[in-house]
């Protein structure tokens, strides 16, 4: 008899958790729409007249405001130069990752493995950069590059690759610090030379530290406004932020309509890449979390 | 391993060299330049004249629009600080309950952070003062509605992120622990002030960390939402320091003064928080 009881007392509470789940579920439902809303506006927007949009961004294109897909065809086919900075973007922030993953894997290991004065020094230096903001340096570094020529897509990743080593070879080495150097030295006997081993034994171990920085580091380039703002040549060569800021600077009247649909193409991709790759993006910002 | 990649010097070439190189193009060069040229007057470097502290005692005499950006970024960041933690927080607590729908819901809470600062900017100017217009007014009208802008920019960008941290967090505190309390006669305020919060502490000294250090950084949504309108009133530091560089003739050496400050204040705040993190760990 007893025991009946206590089942159903166990029961109610089930039901009862059941229906705070719901009301849980209901509740961060609303929240999630009104936490999307701001994007989902971009994509009204981009299909209305411009001065719709600044008149009220929250209406829906109807047969007045309407344009249908002009906004995206002016965004892709005239002055602006939405589409060569997509290339542009794509191909700073590629080529700057590859660039950064290789060279500062590679500088950590060596770093971590070697124990002298200036590994020491250039380890602790690396640490050092992580807290210095970008303006300490913009000015400075826009010269320097200036001078060096480091102003065009194909080469301003060197500047990546010195401004964004420290987050880089904090994180790897970190990781390299906690694997006993026992399997190289296995692998030396072997008859590995150190390149090998890098390659072949400590690398592949690494691989987790190399999407979460990698990850981190994609983030951090593909949504840069001021470096390369301030370092390629930009009459030439625009970034989607520059070219997103760009449509709303100082000359004539704003190109809403076309700053909407270059945002929905910029955005749709990223989202879509985000959804798939979710997991390593999770785990590349809690291990980047760990630093400071 | 060590002896070889010491004794030959083709190791120190390919392995730890590129990076260097980069690292004194990228970062060694101009920060000494920096500090250099903070003593400087100039307009292209070249012309570089050594003038001691000057441009420093002209921060705060010929200018008070950094003391201002001061107080202004200080005071945003520390309310932004407070606001997304706290917010962040309560909801990590409720999407680590088993309720339908959290993965879904994590997933839209973090994916503002895709989008970069001008983007997010661009965004909210569009939305605020799509609202603001319906009173007549714009973002750039009054100081205030950039200050609250921002807020609500920050907060809507960053609670996922640290979100995220805080869902690990939480997910490593034992449920036994909480079941254990609960059988003593804790009731749910006691377990999550007694036991869930002293258990995450490092997650909410990295998260404060983060969006204080954020907060004061703070420039492409500054420059994209508002611009520092009106009148300078809602300029942050690195805005301030920028368009002492670019927006201002003669004002480069200030400007780079301005910017030693800022880099000592933000090590300041990385400094301190290392040191309140360790005295915790220590404990």
């Amino acid at each position: 008899m007893e025991s009946t009881k206590k089942l159903k007392t166990a029961d109610e509470i089930k039901i009862k958790r059941k229906k705070s789940d719901i009301i849980f579920t209901i509740v961060f439902s609303i929240i999630s729409v009104f936490w999307v809303y701001p994007l989902i506006m971009v994509l009204i927007n981009s299909f209305k007249e411009k001065m719709y949009i600044s008149l009220n961004p929250f209406s829906l294109p109807d047969a007045e405001s309407s344009v249908g897909l002009a906004n995206y065809d002016q965004a892709v086919n005239t002055q602006m130069n939405f589409m060569a900075g997509m290339w542009n973007s794509l191909v700073i922030t590629v080529l700057s990752v590859f660039l950064i993953l290789l060279c500062t894997s590679m500088c950590a290991y060596y770093v971590t493995r070697v124990n002298t004065w200036y590994t020491k020094v250039f380890y602790y230096l690396c640490l050092f950069s992580m807290i210095v903001p970008f303006q300490m340096i913009m000015f400075p570094l826009s010269k320097v590059t200036d001078v060096l020529q480091l102003n065009t897509p194909y080469v301003i990743p060197i500047v990546y690759l010195g401004f964004g080593a420290g987050t880089a070879m904090f994180m790897f080495g970190n990781f390299l610090k906690s694997i006993p150097p026992d399997i190289e030295e296995a692998a030396m006997i072997d008859g590995c030379d150190p390149i090998k081993t890098f390659f072949l034994v400590v690398l592949p171990i690494m691989k987790p530290t190399v999407i979460s920085v990698g990850i981190l580091e994609t983030m951090w380039i593909w949504n840069d406004y001021l470096l390369p703002y301030l370092v390629l040549k930009t009459r030439l060569y625009k970034t989607v932020p520059i070219v997103v800021q760009y449509f709303q600077g100082g000359y004539g009247r704003v190109e809403w309509g076309a700053i909407m649909a270059s945002m929905v193409i910029t955005i749709t991709p990223i989202v879509i890449l985000y959804l798939f790759l979710q997991k390593y993006i999770i785990k590349g910002v809690l291990s980047g979390a760990v630093k400071g | 391993m060590e002896k070889t990649m010491k004794k030959n010097p083709l190791y120190f070439c390919l392995f730890l060299l590129p990076t260097l190189l980069a690292f004194m193009i990228g970062f060694v060069i101009p920060f000494g330049m920096g500090i250099y040229l903070s003593l400087c007057d100039f307009n292209t470097v070249n012309d570089a004249k050594f003038v001691g502290v000057e441009n420093y005692m002209q921060i705060f005499q010929g200018d008070d629009t950094f003391v201002h950006s001061f107080w202004f970024t200080a005071l945003f960041a520390v309310i932004s600080t407070v606001a997304i933690n706290v917010i962040a927080f309560m909801v990590a607590v409720l999407l680590t309950k088993n309720f339908g729908g959290t993965n879904l819901f994590r997933t839209v809470f973090f994916m503002p952070n895709l989008l970069g600062g001008v983007l997010l900017g661009t965004i909210w100017k569009v939305l605020l003062n799509g609202v603001l217009v319906m009173f007549k007014e714009t973002l750039t009208t009054k100081g205030v509605y950039g200050f609250i802008g921002l807020l609500i920019l920050i907060i809507w960008q960053q609670v996922g992120y640290m979100m995220i941290i805080y869902v690990a967090g939480l997910q490593g505190v034992s449920d036994d622990l909480k079941e254990a309390a609960r059988i003593d006669g804790a009731n749910n305020r006691q377990i999550l002030f007694k036991i869930t919060i002293p258990l995450v502490m490092p997650s909410i000294s990295m998260c404060t960390f983060l969006s204080i250090t954020n907060g004061f950084k703070l420039f492409d949504q500054n420059l994209t939402l508002t611009g520092g309108e009106p009148m300078h009133n809602t300029e942050m530091l690195a805005l301030n320091i920028y368009n002492s560089f670019y927006d201002r003739i003669g004002w480069k050496g200030v400007g780079q003064a301005k910017a030693v400050i800022f880099f000592l204040l933000v090590g300041l705040i990385a400094i301190v928080q290392l040191k309140l993190t360790q005295s915790k760990e220590a404990d």
